[in-house]
């Protein structure tokens, strides 16, 4: 499986997945460390893949989703944003309305 | 050009702001594995009518598309925050 499609699996079989640098108990990046401190507020489980320990999906995920930089949160399968939108989503209460909702979803499929 | 300036050369061009401010974060990143490759931490406000009806995803990418290259060569981190003329009025 190339990169581009183990992100899709990745993406898909999660329904909520943050790429980041470094892990969510020791990020390696202000903007990964934030993003991910939102994520775990809301309570919720979600996967994560360490960006540095994949050399591959690294270079890959840019394009993947045409957007450029790391932290990158996927609900659903789609990109939600990086740092700055999951942020702005999480103090606005959206962000824990639409990962509640990834979440229940998935328990019913 | 600084790399500043040629940021805001770019921004102000695709996007015909009202308010466009550039800032140079790199002081609050130094030392980060990321100042390492010499490339910058900017933070940018941009309010612009561009923006009305687009979700935040594709105002940034809008923002990513307009600065091309440069995120590859001179942009490391990037903190956007991308309204529209109204949104700046309600939220200051």
């Amino acid at each position: 499986m190339d990169a581009l499609e183990r992100i899709k699996k990745q993406v898909t079989d999660n329904p909520i997945m943050i790429y980041m640098k470094g892990s969510p108990d020791f990020p390696q990046c202000g903007f990964s460390a934030r993003a991910v401190q939102a994520l775990k507020a809301c309570n919720v489980p979600f996967a994560y893949v360490n960006i540095f320990e994949d050399e591959e999906v690294y270079r890959a995920l840019p394009k993947y989703a045409n957007w450029p930089t790391f932290p990158q949160l996927y609900v659903k399968g789609e990109l939600v944003g990086g740092c700055d939108i999951t942020l702005d989503l999480y103090q606005s209460g959206e962000l824990q309305k639409m990962l509640q909702e990834a979440v229940a979803d998935k328990k019913a499929a | 050009m600084s790399r500043i300036e040629r940021i805001r050369d770019r921004l102000a061009q695709a996007f015909a702001p009202v308010e466009l401010a550039v800032e140079d974060e790199g002081h609050l990143h130094a030392g980060h594995a990321g100042a390492a490759t010499g490339r910058g931490h900017f933070r940018v406000r941009i309010v612009s009518e561009a923006f009305a009806g687009q979700s935040p995803v594709a105002r940034h990418r809008q923002v990513y598309t307009a600065l091309g290259e440069m995120m590859q060569t001179d942009i490391h981190a990037l903190a956007i925050s991308a309204r529209t003329p109204g949104e700046a009025t309600v939220s200051g």
